[in-house]
């Protein structure tokens, strides 16, 4: 178990470190210089070149041999690769290309709003999702059980987009039961999180009563089901103390690894409700085509993400003597 | 005893019915799963139809005037320029089937020779093809679709500028073939030693012939499953990916399709988006339930 736990962490950075190449690939190398198209059409070659400066994109791509003569062998890191690694590892990932603010601070303030929203989604979803699956696994079999089944893979089928759209237009748009827009942080600002909240538990359930379904139907024709039953235990107490209990483990597995996408927020939601969270920054990256929070945001996610991943497997060492690398 | 059950497991073997030929007998006992399978091939009907310029090729002529709703000469309208919102919802079909084709092919060209070289030969080859599928999946999906799509998109290619959809069918199978390599690689490590591929190598096929003709039709069938259910997540990023201004220009596609109805949703015009919703979801019903009937059939651990 513990070397085990010794090569899971001596893995992770070879993770980090993959990832950090891949952006580059895409960013540095794919892409290649934008400055000619930050800077606009009808810009002067110097401001081009001042452009060019500041992201960086007037040096080489991996190894700097012009600079050693001048400032000596260690100026041979001063290329675009090591500089992407530096600026990753300082969290220090440049100014946005239209507000100017620091791409750091932006991501940092973004994380409050997404998780606001996405935390009761999640929540919500577990608990929904949990509870009717439970149900359906006590009637199992029968027109109920088939109904939500069908149900779900209806849901699931349905664009996640048009559903926001629909949504907002009919609940807060024409019933007029919502804010259709807006935010305030604090408590204040909580009406303006029921509507997103309530779609996002909505869209999730498909998925996730399916899977969880699954789940129940596995547990609940094992024996240890049949012992309490014969006991004459009643319907609750089994249902409950038994069956959820042995459930827990495929539920906590998926509800860890859901963890780090939690701080992503819900990319749609957030652009269409005017939540200024990560997803909504993420979204008007793209429309203003600011490649560096895009990057910065591609790196930070997963970066957590991969953390999220190491803390469980570790846990799972700990807590069961079984787990092995293979 | 002996006689008895020679006896009875003797006309199965004379038939030779196929572990294909099995499985379909399977599927087509499930009724909801081959009318399913009927309308999947409407769609792929349709598809063809528009990429060879037999239907909706005149999406662009403007049949009426700007937004007059449904009716029986335009079934789900008009949009703003006029233009019948049926014809584009067809013409859409292209879009959406095309990306979910060439992106799946991508991955299944990337995926499967990955999985199975990683699976077949082990060792330092392995240890390279686990760590660049560990890492590609450590960053959450949507966002390296996204991320993808960003960056290719005005690229060139081999001197070829890469316009927005093929940028999309570039990123989602650059993407996607994760799933797919993890799943091959674990079945061919179980493959590897069993009698069929030790006879292989006793009779001196090359280690390529080993993977290609042997163990890799072996494995087709999960391949076809996870294809079948990888689909509809491709048509649905396509939506999300247009929406972001990162999918097709010039053309109507689904996701297009919906981004410009949200501004006229709110001005009562609804019929776009309800073209757009209604097929997509369609196809993802018709795909999803196939997806499930085809694994029920194929995969022999489910079956009871």
């Amino acid at each position: 178990m513990f070397s085990y736990i010794v090569r899971r962490l001596l893995y992770t950075p070879l993770i980090v470190i993959g990832v950090l190449i891949v952006t580059f690939l895409l960013f540095r190398v794919v892409q290649g210089d934008v400055s000619a198209e930050y800077a606009g059409r009808s810009a002067s070659p110097e401001t081009v070149a001042e452009i060019r400066k500041e992201l960086g994109f007037d040096k080489p791509l991996f190894i700097n041999t012009e600079a050693v003569s001048e400032h000596g062998v260690l100026a041979v890191f001063d290329s675009q690769f090591f500089h992407h690694f530096k600026s990753a590892v300082t969290f220090d990932f440049g100014r946005a290309r239209v507000s100017k603010q620091k791409v750091s601070s932006m991501l940092a303030d973004g994380a409050i709003p997404s998780l606001t929203l996405t935390v009761p989604m999640f929540l919500g979803t577990l608990v929904t999702a949990v509870s009717i699956s439970l149900f359906i696994a006590l009637v199992r079999g029968s027109v109920l059980d088939t109904s939500v089944v069908v149900a779900c893979v209806c849901g699931m089928s349905l664009p996640f987009l048009a559903l926001i759209m629909f949504g907002q237009y009919f609940f807060a748009h024409k019933l007029q039961w919502f804010p259709i827009f807006g935010y305030e942080p604090g408590l204040a600002g909580a009406k303006y999180f029921v509507l997103p909240v309530l779609m996002g538990v909505f869209a999730g359930l498909g998925g996730d009563v399916r899977f969880y379904r699954t789940v129940m139907l596995d547990e609940i024709n094992a024996d240890y089901i049949r012992t309490a039953r014969a006991k004459g235990q009643n319907t609750p107490r089994i249902l409950y103390k038994h069956l959820l209990k042995n459930a827990m483990i495929p539920i906590i597995s998926k509800v860890v690894l859901a963890i780090p996408f939690l701080f992503l927020g819900s990319l749609l939601t957030e652009r269409f409700f005017g939540i200024p969270g990560l997803g909504y920054l993420m979204v008007e990256a793209i429309g203003q085509r600011d490649f560096q929070i895009i990057n910065a945001m591609t790196f930070v996610i997963s970066v957590l993400f991969v953390l999220g991943n190491l803390a469980t497997d570790v846990c799972y060492a700990l807590v069961d003597p079984r787990v092995t690398l293979n | 005893m002996t006689a008895i059950s020679t006896e009875h497991v003797a006309p199965a073997a004379s038939a030779g019915r196929s572990l294909w030929y099995d499985a379909w007998l399977r599927f087509r006992r499930r009724k909801l799963a081959m009318i399913m399978l009927v309308i999947v091939g409407i769609y792929v009907l349709v598809g063809i139809g528009v990429a060879m310029g037999w239907l909706a090729a005149d999406w662009k002529e403007s049949v009426g005037e700007a937004y007059s709703p449904p009716s029986w000469d335009t079934p789900f309208g008009t949009d703003i320029f006029g233009q019948s919102v049926f014809r584009k919802m067809i013409y859409g079909t292209k879009i959406s089937l095309s990306v979910a084709f060439f992106a799946s092919l991508l991955s299944i060209g990337i995926g499967v020779p990955m999985g199975a070289i990683a699976g077949y030969f082990r060792g330092y080859v392995d240890e390279v093809i686990v760590w660049l599928y560990s890492t590609l999946s450590s960053i959450p999906g949507l966002l390296l679709i996204l991320a993808f799509a960003y960056a290719l998109k005005g690229t060139s290619l081999f001197g070829h500028k890469l316009d927005g959809i093929t940028a999309v069918y570039l990123a989602l199978g650059l993407t996607s073939w994760v799933g797919l390599c993890r799943l091959i690689r674990g079945e061919v490590i179980k493959h590897k030693n069993r009698d069929y591929v030790t006879a292989a190598n006793a009779y001196g096929a090359s280690k390529a012939r080993v993977i290609f003709r042997h163990v890799i039709p072996n494995v087709t069938h999960l391949i076809l499953i996870d294809f079948s259910l990888r689909f509809v997540g491709f048509i649905h990023a396509e939506v999300i990916l247009s929406f972001l201004g990162l999918g097709a220009k010039g053309e109507p596609s689904w996701g297009v399709m919906i981004d410009d109805a949200r501004l006229e949703l709110s001005r009562g015009y609804w019929w776009q988006m309800a073209a757009a919703t209604l097929a997509i979801f369609g196809i993802s019903l018709a795909l999803n339930i196939v997806g499930d009937a085809l694994r029920d059939a194929l995969d022999p651990k489910i079956r009871e």
